[in-house]
């Protein structure tokens, strides 16, 4: 290098100057911290490391999608608990986005009760602490459910009490030729809409697409029932008692009511803002987009998906992803009401069980992070892809 | 211009070094107690309690603190400062009580807390004693027809605390039985009450003065019963941070010398009085014999003053644990001279 360059007097070298200085500063108190924790913890005979993540846990969970029980390791619990908050996470985005997008269409309608129901809903969910919302649907909404003996029952085959929720199990055979057939199902619709688009395109004819695709996606797993020996029967919940009046229910699955008012709040209350960035976007789509769109023959459907909502879906998209990433977050709230996620299992019990506060709290953050950030670079993919493309 | 730019770069270098190597200080190791000098400085004992366990540690309307465990970090107050009433309590969480300890937000944990090997022994805590000593039970409604542990099948429903051995204990019980159980661990104990008496779940399990203090707070406590059983040991106690060898003393005998009073019959009331005592153990409770204090940088009515201001332990417990109807009843909390196993060694 030239050490002409070199030179202070260089804009370049000086302007960097002060970035570098900035990072060895923020680097050195990252150290300071790092060394003094160090220091305090080894005066107060406290240990570090992630060997306990090995050692048994012996606790058990209430609630598991892997198989665990207090055999297992604690690292075996972390995952239970990642589990758990990802099914909650996905649940919940889930239904605040599909009650979101109605709600926000509805507080345009036209119709006054319509757009004022949807007006006060929004007003009223978002207004309130997320937490005593939490409170609400868990211990007074669920708190008005049966107990199991007088529960709820759906046909039969389903019973809403105040100890869950129990539908009837899914026993498969020969379930991954099923799950083969779907994705197969899948790929053929992939197919049939490019092939659509490109009839559209070239010829400017219609294909019903949603039709055929739904047949196809019906038809392909159908054919594996019928000719390939796949089949589906069902485990129903039964009454059983434990006692003069101890019941519960046994067999097919328990959504238990933590699950059911987490999810419930969560949705809810991320709803009402996913609503407003509905309105917005569709608000934010020119006017003369709408009658330049009618005056070229598009009925009112048509108007919707193909000038209105692509639009709209650049003003939605990001913002929305604020609201999908507050949702995650927020559902570690979840250790209030005793849904056994990362929180409670793996920064609550976990923590108390080994006192390894700080490699389990940071072990946690992480997760965190880690978890907005896939969330965030899938939105991000999602927005490109909704973005103008320039020709 | 340069000159400026290049000291700039000096200064960087300098402090990083400094942040490197200035470390040290803040250690614990000394042979003078630190934790003793920063109460005497501060003028108050800084003291871990529950969020409220009635009999324990609980806060009443005008935010006045009592209970047993209460009165261990007021009995440490008359010691060290004189005055038991110079206390300052830190409602905890189960999860938040280590921490809170070995952080040095408190001096003290007082918050019914068990003593375990790995407790004790990994994160930095000393336990100095037991003022309780306790078991964990079952609570379940009365007209549930479950009056034993015998009696609970699989696919019951059982409410506890996170963050506890409860949730440790439940386990290896369930296990030992062979029952499958659906286990809800709730943060708060206001919580797990709530949801036991909203029928959540069927039983409700933690210490067994723990079940006998939250049945009072039941929306109709006679519906409710404590099985008989008792399935783990829960030793109650005071705890400590580990390395400050004399703080560890101070406390630990500062609970045995309320245990021994109530031994040699020494109360509130009679302690000024047998001063004079013809009993050698009473005249060094009451501080007019022997150098105790000293041991570890203390006067010699130390003791004298616990007994007078907050009384010996079979005081205590009477006012917090019997009287409020919690548990009358002394069982293994009860002097070894009558038959409990209250045994604290010699104040000699």
């Amino acid at each position: 290098m030239n050490l002409k360059k070199l030179n202070i007097e260089n804009k370049k070298i000086r302007d960097l100057i002060p970035q570098v200085l900035t990072v060895l500063a923020l680097l050195s108190v990252i150290i300071y911290f790092a060394i003094n924790a160090q220091i305090n913890m080894g005066n107060r005979g406290i240990s570090f490391g992630f060997g306990f993540l090995n050692q048994e846990a012996s606790f058990d969970i209430t609630f598991s999608m892997i198989e665990y029980d207090g055999s297992h390791s604690y690292g075996r619990a972390f995952l239970v608990g990642l589990l758990n908050t990802i099914l909650v996470s996905v649940i919940g985005i889930f239904f605040a986005t599909i009650i979101g997008v109605v709600v926000g269409i509805s507080r345009l309608s036209d119709n006054y009760l319509i757009a004022k129901v949807a007006e006060w809903y929004v007003e009223i969910f978002r207004n309130i602490p997320l937490i005593l919302q939490i409170f609400f649907w868990y211990f007074a909404a669920l708190r008005a459910l049966p107990l199991p003996e007088n529960g709820i029952s759906f046909n039969d085959i389903s019973f809403l009490t105040i100890k869950g929720w129990y539908v009837p199990k899914f026993i498969w055979t020969n379930f991954n030729i099923f799950l083969l057939s779907i994705i197969t199902a899948f790929i053929a619709i992939y197919f049939i809409n490019s092939y659509a688009t490109k009839q559209r395109e070239q010829f400017g004819k219609q294909i019903p697409t949603i039709i055929i695709s739904l047949a196809t996606l019906i038809l392909i797993p159908l054919i594996t029932f019928l000719f390939l020996g796949v089949s589906l029967t069902f485990e129903y919940p039964v009454l059983k008692q434990l006692s003069p009046t101890v019941f519960t229910y046994e067999g097919g699955v328990s959504i238990i009511p933590e699950l059911i008012a987490l999810a419930l709040a969560l949705s809810m209350y991320t709803a009402t803002f996913i609503a407003e960035n509905v309105r917005a976007g569709i608000l934010g789509v020119g006017k003369g987009q709408k009658e330049a769109a009618a005056s070229i023959g598009l009925n009112k459907n048509q108007i919707l998906k193909l000038v209105v909502m692509p639009q709209a879906l650049r003003i939605i998209i990001p913002p929305t992803t604020n609201q999908y990433l507050n949702l995650t977050k927020n559902s570690s709230l979840a250790a209030a009401i005793a849904y056994p996620d990362i929180v409670l299992v793996f920064a609550g019990t976990a923590l108390m069980q080994t006192g390894r506060a700080i490699e389990i709290i940071s072990i946690t953050m992480l997760t965190y992070l880690t978890l907005s950030i896939s969330i965030s670079i899938f939105m991000n993919w999602y927005n490109k892809k909704m973005a103008i493309k320039e020709k | 211009m340069i000159k400026s730019f290049k000291t700039w770069i000096l200064v960087g270098l300098a402090s990083l070094l400094l942040v490197a190597c200035g470390q040290g200080g803040g250690g614990a190791g000394s042979k003078k107690s630190k934790t003793l000098e920063n109460t005497k400085k501060a003028g108050f004992v800084k003291c871990g309690v529950s969020q409220g366990l009635p009999g324990f540690s609980n806060a009443d309307e005008a935010g006045n603190w009592t209970g047993i465990d209460v009165d261990v970090c007021r009995a440490v107050a008359a010691a060290v400062l004189g005055d038991a009433d110079k206390v300052k309590y830190t409602p905890l969480s189960a999860k938040e009580r280590f921490t809170a300890l070995t952080s040095g937000e408190i001096d003290v944990l007082a918050r019914n807390t068990t003593w375990t090997l790995s407790r004790d022994a990994d994160i930095g805590l000393t336990f100095v004693g037991v003022n309780f000593y306790d078991g964990q039970g079952f609570m379940v409604r009365k007209n549930s027809g479950i009056n034993s542990v015998n009696d609970f099948k699989n696919g019951i429903s059982a409410c506890t605390n996170t963050g506890t051995t409860t949730e440790l204990n439940m386990r290896d019980f369930f296990n030992s039985k062979n029952i499958s159980y659906e286990p809800i661990a709730f943060e708060k104990a206001d919580e797990v009450v709530q949801a036991y008496d909203a029928g959540r779940c069927d039983t409700y399990t933690t210490d067994k003065s723990g079940l006998a203090a939250q049945r009072t707070k039941m929306s109709n406590p006679d519906e409710h019963k404590v099985l008989p059983e008792t399935i783990s040991k829960e030793p109650l106690g005071p705890v400590v941070r580990q390395g400050d060898a004399v703080w560890e003393d101070i406390v630990r005998w500062s609970l045995n010398t309320m245990i021994e009073a109530e031994e040699y019959g020494v109360n509130s009331s009679n302690a000024s009085s047998l001063k004079d005592s013809e009993n050698p153990a009473i005249k060094r409770l009451v501080g007019s014999e022997g150098e105790l204090g000293a041991a570890f940088g203390l006067d010699n009515d130390w003791s004298l003053r616990i007994i007078e201001q907050v009384g010996n332990y079979g005081e205590s417990y009477k006012k917090h644990i019997a009287d409020t109807g919690i548990l009358p009843n002394r069982g293994p909390n009860q002097l070894w001279t009558k038959g409990g196993i209250l045994y604290v060694p010699p104040a000699r």
